[in-house]
């Protein structure tokens, strides 16, 4: 593996409109180091969904992205409640996000799932009342 | 990459003060201040016209054809765009400006309002179409489709394949002038549009819809605006030749216009280059499978805010809200319930890949590691003193070669109190100090 390139993002909690912002700077970064655009789409759908989910459910957290030449980890740190039950958050529909978050669209239960469909690998290391680390790959 | 781009915003170097306000609001990061002037980019401009707009010392304009290309054609056809209509006052129909297009030496006029409303009844066609990429984006705006297809690889197919209406207004009047003039050749034709943007202009150069360009020149809604003044004026009261164009065609110089009347409710319209930005991430990034129709106006109020109007675009679409009121709701019909072949963009939207730091990516990440520890030493302000719109850009040029980090004015500044630093105040500090001392004394004597 050669040498990576790393970025890191802080995902602020309290401000859904900003939510989306570390994905769309990666996707600058991945286009103009030159990847493909299934590649690229995949990387910022996987974190697009993870930031969302950080502001609902963890208040936040920071998003790493390691840019290899043969593949591109994300890794999702937060310090919120954890996931009790990961195989139930893992079914697609399944939500615990508050009515006031699903009126504003999200919350559709179809965001771990999403993150499972755009990457390679995904492993989620979650603590109750702890937080959540998921780590995913994208492969070349 | 494209890099023979003809575009058509230009500058006057001596009118260019050099500062940052263009470079600030570029949205493409186009513009850098190079020897004290603003310089575009040509890979990178997309023509929105925003420099234009925001510049303080009209140092920017649009190149576009002058009037005089009249002179060039045996038989000249206007095609205006419906937002001329929107930028006179107390107008009450759209037959004075159609008289005054013939009296300005036009042989004939073909409203792109009217290839509009066909435009609508084929989209009307095609979004029924089975597996289509949905949402479908509007194909109008050039601004956008070239914004597409240089940031968003996956959103590429998204983009309508049916032509914009100027291009099939172009085509049907050409027809139709050989047909009602067969001594005519295509090099007699003069067909002009009638542009209230930029981006159309350059559209137009660079042959955007394939090799079939019926366009021969493009002047802009501004010029014809004044040259209009003079001759409606002295046609009051006389009899007028008519609008062929209906509601739904002038509807699509304002934002809303166009995907309302496809009878779809789900649609969205969004305008202001900003604002469509913002709509592109979010599709990108998610799938959007409840909207069938995106219409994007990369001006703010829809082709009446375009740079080479008059208007205010909210007080031009207000016009036209009154001078569409008493028309039909669409008089141009297509003929059959099938979209003629010659209506599709043959090209289609490719992405390129522009920004790529180097075509090796091994390279490329060798760049962009630099560039990421560059832009955590620089200040992080954006303040655009050193010529570029952000540290980040700045650093980037750096690693491109592109300039010096010398030319960060908060880095020269600190090197600059280091120096004096070094200096221990010897020289001008010390020369200071009897100064401040004779002025504070004084202070007290006045004070006692």
């Amino acid at each position: 593996m050669s040498e990576a390139v790393k970025f890191r993002f802080d995902v602020d909690g309290s401000d859904f409109s900003s939510a989306g912002a570390a994905s769309v700077m990666v996707k600058k970064k991945l286009r103009q180091l030159g990847y493909p655009p299934e590649i690229i789409r995949k990387v910022s759908i996987a974190m697009y969904e993870g930031e969302i989910n950080m502001v609902i459910h963890a208040n936040g957290g920071t998003a790493e992205v390691e840019v290899y030449d043969d593949v591109i980890i994300i890794t999702l740190s937060d310090t919120g409640p954890g996931i009790p039950d990961v195989a139930l958050a893992m079914q697609e529909g399944y939500s615990t996000a508050r009515e006031n978050i699903r009126t504003l669209g999200f919350g559709a239960g179809m965001g771990l799932p999403n993150m499972k469909k755009y990457t390679d690998s995904m492993e989620i290391d979650t603590r109750i009342g702890e937080g959540t680390t998921i780590t995913m790959k994208v492969y070349l | 990459m494209k890099t023979d781009y003809k575009h058509s915003v230009a500058l006057s170097d001596n009118k260019c003060k050099g500062c940052t306000t263009c470079l600030k609001r570029c949205p493409t990061e186009a513009i850098r201040i190079r020897g004290g002037h603003a310089v575009i980019n040509p890979a990178r401009c997309i023509d929105c016209g925003e420099c234009i707009k925001v510049c303080p010392y009209k140092a920017k304009k649009a190149t576009h054809d002058d009037l005089s290309v009249l002179g060039k054609y045996k038989y000249k056809v206007a095609l205006p765009a419906p937002s001329l209509y929107g930028q006179f006052d107390n107008l009450d129909n759209i037959g004075y400006i159609i008289r005054g297009l013939r009296d300005l030496g036009f042989d004939d006029v073909f409203e792109v309002a009217c290839a509009a409303e066909l435009v609508t009844a084929y989209t009307r066609y095609y979004i029924k179409r089975e597996g289509l990429k949905k949402p479908i984006i509007s194909s109008a705006c050039p601004t956008i489709t070239r914004m597409i297809s240089m940031n968003y690889p996956s959103l590429c197919e998204n983009i309508m394949p049916i032509l914009p209406p100027v291009d099939i207004a172009a085509y049907l009047a050409r027809k139709k002038v050989l047909e009602e003039h067969p001594d005519l050749t295509e090099d007699d034709i003069g067909i002009i549009f009638i542009s209230p943007c930029p981006a159309k202009v350059s559209y137009v150069r660079n042959s955007f819809a394939g090799d079939r360009n019926y366009i021969s020149a493009t002047v802009s809604v501004r010029d014809v605006y004044f040259a209009l003044l003079d001759v409606m004026d002295k046609r009051a009261g006389e009899p007028l030749d008519t609008t062929e164009s209906g509601m739904i065609g002038i509807g699509w110089a304002s934002t809303g216009g166009e995907s309302s009347a496809i009878l779809n409710e789900r649609y969205l319209a969004a305008d202001g280059i900003e604002n469509c930005i913002r709509v592109l991430d979010q599709i990108d990034n998610s799938d959007f499978t409840n909207l069938d129709f995106i219409e994007l106006n990369a001006c703010s109020g829809g082709c009446v805010g375009g740079a080479m109007t008059v208007a205010n675009p909210y007080i031009a679409q207000a016009r036209l809200h009154s001078l569409k009121r008493y028309l039909p709701v669409s008089p141009n019909r297509p003929v059959g319930e099938w979209i003629p072949d010659a209506f599709f963009n043959e090209k289609g939207v490719e992405y390129n890949p522009y920004a790529r730091l180097s075509a090796d990516r091994h390279t490329a990440m060798r760049m962009m590691s630099d560039i990421e520890e560059i832009t955590g030493c620089l200040p992080g302000i954006d303040c655009g003193s050193c010529g570029a719109p952000t540290c980040m850009a700045f650093a980037e040029d750096i690693v491109k070669n592109e300039t010096n980090a010398d030319e960060c004015t908060v880095i020269m500044r600190e090197l600059f109190h280091e120096y004096i630093e070094e200096k221990k105040t010897e020289s001008i500090l010390e020369r200071l100090k009897p100064i401040s001392r004779r002025s504070g004394e004084a202070e007290e004597e006045s004070s006692s």
